[in-house]
Parts: structure tokens; C-alpha cells; sequence
């Protein structure tokens, strides 16, 4: 595999326990390059354990991990894979009593930027992030999204190949949490690799470009939001609206209708997408004057409890 | 904002102890008090008995006087210069009583920085941060040592300067003029201290590596210390007492027994315990 084409993250039958406490349970999954991987689960499902051995501050118990086709286990390589991975713990971790500049000229120190490019470097992480005008303050009197913001730009300070994210937005107001998720999409439309860990699936719609759902450290299922929705969300659905309604339950005679529902709007369930112009032609041919037709794809919600149905 | 002129990039070890030692700046409520106890141990305290001894007018306490210095071991009644009395006394308490101080002060501040350094960074969240880098274990040890030595090494430095600078002002005056440090005050400093305050922070570090918590750590390192603190006395006094070629193979014993407990603590430093794992 050569070093730069292979996936940024592979990780094979990895297993890792605390104690008695077994956190990640033959874990298989890899992480292309250049695209966004969401872990997706519940609190204590192994996901920053993850993380953690991703970038080598654990070791695995078992299996193999490879991240940048490197080998955490081993000292150089994973001395190298820290100096290429940026990570945002779900915890911000900064140093309270230094200021911003200070936090990030540490980590450009630690992370081995060149110094002449240090300067350049913070001004431009601050800059993206928007905590240039905040730089100068003790980060002790941080708000917890400036916090968040500068968390970020620390991780990004040495431009990594592989970005780990975990738990990117917790403890965020609505309006912090949507502008770092906009700078992650940012980061990801750049070309960036990145990891994200979260139990938020909102957070995750729209950025992954593949999903994990994890639970009790194993992987139920992963693949790509598209996969997922065809494999456990196969009928298409259309919701369906008209000035009378009550027209629209001609639909449950059609024979390409597998479902009918009608609460205030109609949701119908198709066999194909393709049938959707023929849903419309004969609701109009039974009358109706439709007011809305809009194809439904499932949130992720919708489709993450699918697939923990599907796996209970 | 041009602060950098050149690429060389600076050791891991020292960005952690750079780092460090400017929180530790920052924290007046952490070093104030340390200051304190270093100005109090080495200049208040002694400026107070030298002064009282100095100014001794009565001959019956004169002669008590004298007799404090015929209790000191033969061979260094010749030593001590001065008259009999106050002056030779003064000499005494300068040159041999007040040595343990020079240990034990900077003992006390490394370790009540070092207690914090490495559990502070485990409750802060930050310990992830070092553990995510790409600082190898073996760095970031060495750089919370260097963070944790440097300023009792620094608080025993300038305690050193301004005591000198008090023991010549009220005593040198009495002998004819400055006669400190004596050969033996600088083997003390610059051989003998070093390496005991690097053996006591290997027991700290690795303290601070284990507990789960900053007031653990100060616990169970105050409760270290006591005992380093007598042997300290033992140490300082026989440095002094005894000739240079002792105070020598004193030092050279602590070095060798320093690095042997620096290289066993440095495996108490690991990554899984800065992100919390395997905390007592």
C-alpha cells in the first residue's frame, strides 16, 4: 500500500478494554482519504477510545491499526502519525492562564511548524476561525465557542493530513455549534481527511461522506449515507399535500404504492423514485389540485434508528 | 507580531517546560507564597539572628556564645574566623547552621510545582493534547522535570545571592571584610544541590504520574518530602562539616543515585496516564 493512497485510517479487528471494561470489540473499518467518516453512536459506544488509538496515545489490545499507512504501535511511526494528525478532544483542553496566541504558538512549537511560519500560521488559523481580535486575552475568559473555535484552529495550526474530531460541538449554543460545523465542511471541501466522532446525528447530516454507526465498541454498519438509505430505508417517499386532502387517498389503490400515511400532509411509499411522476398523474386525474409534492430522503436520524431496529 | 528569525526548531522537552514555566509566571497566587517562604528561610530569618548576635553586649551570653562554636567538631573551631564570642558565633551560624536551608527551600517549591505538573495537565483536559503530540513520552518527561527543577533551582540560586550578600553586610564587616561563599557553599550549590532536588522530583513525578488528583499529589509528595528533608540536613550539614574531598564524593553519590531514579521515573510518564489511565 503505498504510503499516500491507501486509506488514512484502516483499523482491523481492533480491540481495546479498560480493565473488565471492553471499549472497542473487533473493530473493522477504514477512513478513505479525502472524505469525512462519521462515527456514529451512543455515549460510552467506544468512540473516542477510537480516536485515541488512531492517532496512537492508546495501544491496541488486539488486531491492527494503520493510520497514514503507518503503525502507531511503533515509536517513530507514531511520533510521525501524531505530527501529521490534528485532533479537537471532546474536551477542549486548553491552557486557561496563557493567552490564544500563546495556546496556538505552543502547539505550533510541539507540532513542529517551521518557526519562521509560525507568526503566519496563527494569524490565518485565527483569522478562519474568527478569534483573531481575541488572541491577545487569557483564554481563561473564553466563551465555551471560543473555546471550541480555538480548539480548532490549534488542530489545524500544522496542517494535518488526518482531522480527529470529537464531540466537535458538545456543550455549543445552536449558533456556535452551526458555525463550527460550517468550518468543518470548509476543511472537508479542501480535501481534508476527517474523522468525526458524535452522538448528534444532526451534526453529521450533510457532512459524511461515510457513516459508522457504532455500539458496545463494535461496528454495526458502515458506508456511505446513499448505501445506508438504500439498505435500510429502500422505499422512496414523496410527501403529498392538495386544497382537499381527503382527494389524496386515492393513492393507497395504486399498485406501485407500498405505503400510505396521511396526517395533515400525505406521505406516500413508492416501490421506485422513477414512479413519482406517476403518483402525480393520477392524483390529478382523481382531482386533486396538489399543492405540494416533495421526494423524501431520510435524515440520518431517521435512518440511524433504521438500522439499530434492523440490528435489535 | 515577528518574533522568530530563524528555522531551527526548539526540543519538544524544552517547548514543555518553556510552556510550563510561563503558566507558572502567570500564576502569582502559586509563586507568591513560595517567595515568600524563600525570602523568609533566606534573608529575614538570617538577617534577624545575625543582627541579634551581633549586637551581643552582655559578657555572660558572650561566653554561651563561644561556647556554641566549641560544640562544632574540632576541626572546624580552626576555621572559624573572628573573634571569640558574638563575632566568631555570627561566623558559625553563617558558614555551617544555615546550610540545610539551602536545600530545603528549593525542595519546597520544586516540589510543590512538580506535585502539579503532570495530574494539573490530567484535570485541565490538556493532558490529552501532549498525548495527541508528537512529543515521545521520554520529552514530555523531561520537560516536566526541567519545568519543576528550574525554579527551585532559580529560588535556591537567588536565595543563595542575596544570603551571601547579607552574611558579608553584617558578618564580613565584624571579620575584616566579604568571606562568603566559602569553597564549601559552592560545592553545596552548584554539585551537591542539583542532583538532590532532580532525586527528590523523580519521587514527585512520579507521584504526580499515578494519583488521580492535585491534592493527592501534594499529599503524598509533602508526604516524600519529610523524609528528604532530613536527609537534607544530614547531607548539607556534612557537605559543610566535613572537607571538599567529602562534599565532593557526597555529590557524586546523589548524581549517580539522581539518574537511577530520574531513568525509573521517567516509565511512570506514559501517554495512557495523561489521558487519565491507570491513575491511582
Amino acid at each position: 500500500m503505498s504510503p499516500d493512497t491507501g486509506p488514512a485510517v484502516a483499523l482491523s479487528g481492533v480491540r481495546r478494554s479498560f480493565g473488565d471494561v471492553v471499549a472497542v470489540d473487533g473493530l473493522t473499518f477504514e477512513v478513505p482519504r479525502g472524505t469525512v467518516t462519521v462515527l456514529l453512536g451512543p455515549n460510552g459506544a467506544g468512540k473516542t477510545t477510537v480516536v485515541r488509538l488512531v492517532t496512537g496515545a492508546l495501544r491496541a489490545h488486539g488486531g491492527a491499526v494503520q493510520t497514514l499507512a503507518l503503525d502507531p504501535a511503533i515509536d517513530e511511526q507514531g511520533t510521525e502519525i501524531r505530527r501529521r494528525c490534528g485532533v479537537v478532544p471532546a474536551r477542549p483542553a486548553l491552557y486557561d492562564r496563557l493567552s490564544g496566541t500563546d495556546n496556538l504558538a505552543y502547539a505550533a512549537a510541539l507540532f513542529q511548524v517551521a518557526p519562521t511560519l509560525v507568526d503566519e500560521r496563527i494569524a490565518e488559523a485565527a483569522g478562519r476561525f474568527g478569534i483573531a481580535d481575541a488572541l491577545d486575552l487569557k483564554v481563561g475568559g473564553y466563551s465555551t465557542g471560543m473555546r471550541a473555535r480555538l480548539a480548532l484552529a490549534r488542530a489545524v495550526l500544522h496542517e494535518p493530513d488526518l482531522l480527529l474530531l470529537d464531540e466537535p460541538t458538545a456543550g455549543l449554543d445552536p449558533e456556535s455549534a452551526r458555525a463550527v460545523l460550517g468550518l468543518i465542511d470548509e476543511m472537508a471541501e479542501g480535501g481534508k481527511t476527517v474523522l468525526m466522532c458524535t452522538h448528534l446525528l444532526l451534526e453529521a447530516e450533510g457532512l459524511a461522506d461515510q457513516v459508522v454507526v457504532m455500539d458496545h465498541g463494535q461496528a454495526m454498519i458502515s458506508g456511505s449515507p446513499l448505501d445506508l438509505t438504500r439498505q435500510f430505508w429502500p422505499a422512496p417517499r414523496v410527501v403529498v399535500d392538495a386544497d382537499d386532502p381527503s382527494i389524496l387517498d386515492a393513492a393507497q389503490a395504486l399498485p406501485f404504492v407500498r405505503g400510505y400515511q396521511r396526517n395533515g400532509v400525505a406521505t406516500v411509499e413508492l416501490e421506485h423514485e422513477t414512479d413519482v411522476p406517476d403518483l402525480v398523474d393520477a392524483l390529478v386525474a382523481s382531482g386533486a389540485r396538489l399543492t405540494r409534492v416533495e421526494p423524501q430522503a431520510p435524515t440520518l436520524e431517521q435512518l440511524y434508528f433504521a438500522i439499530r431496529r434492523e440490528h435489535q | 507580531m515577528s518574533r522568530r528569525t530563524d528555522n531551527r526548531q526548539p526540543r519538544p522537552s524544552w517547548v514543555i517546560a518553556r510552556t510550563d514555566l510561563r503558566q507558572l509566571m502567570q500564576a502569582r497566587d502559586f509563586w507568591m507564597p513560595l517567595t515568600i517562604v524563600a525570602l523568609l528561610f533566606f534573608v529575614i530569618i538570617p538577617t534577624f539572628l545575625l543582627l541579634i548576635l551581633g549586637s551581643v553586649k552582655d559578657a555572660n551570653l558572650a561566653k554561651k556564645l563561644s561556647d556554641v562554636v566549641g560544640s562544632l567538631p574540632k576541626d572546624l573551631q580552626a576555621n572559624v574566623h573572628g573573634q571569640k564570642g558574638p563575632a566568631s558565633a555570627s561566623y558559625a551560624l553563617a558558614v555551617y547552621l544555615f546550610a540545610p536551608l539551602a536545600i530545603i527551600v528549593p525542595l519546597t517549591v520544586s516540589s510543590a510545582v512538580g506535585a502539579h505538573t503532570i495530574v494539573g495537565e490530567r484535570e485541565r483536559g490538556s493532558g490529552e493534547f501532549l498525548a495527541h503530540s508528537p512529543a515521545t513520552e521520554r520529552q514530555i518527561y523531561l520537560g516536566k522535570l526541567m519545568a519543576s527543577l528550574i525554579p527551585g533551582y532559580f529560588t535556591a540560586a537567588m536565595g543563595f545571592l542575596f544570603y551571601s550578600l547579607v552574611v558579608n553586610l553584617i558578618v564580613g564587616r565584624k571579620l575584616g571584610g566579604w568571606f562568603f561563599p566559602t569553597t564549601n557553599w559552592w560545592i553545596l550549590m552548584l554539585w551537591v544541590l542539583p542532583p538532590f532536588i532532580a532525586l527528590a522530583l523523580a519521587v514527585i513525578l512520579a507521584i504526580s504520574a499515578r494519583v488521580s488528583s492535585a491534592a493527592a499529589a501534594q499529599q503524598a509528595s509533602a508526604l516524600a518530602t519529610l523524609p528528604l528533608i532530613v536527609i537534607a540536613y544530614g547531607v548539607s550539614s556534612n557537605t559543610l562539616f566535613r572537607g571538599s574531598g567529602t562534599a565532593f564524593i557526597i555529590g557524586g553519590l546523589e548524581w549517580c543515585g539522581a539518574i537511577f531514579a530520574l531513568w525509573r521515573a521517567s516509565k511512570a510518564v506514559s501517554r495512557e496516564r495523561l489521558l487519565g489511565m491507570g491513575a491511582a
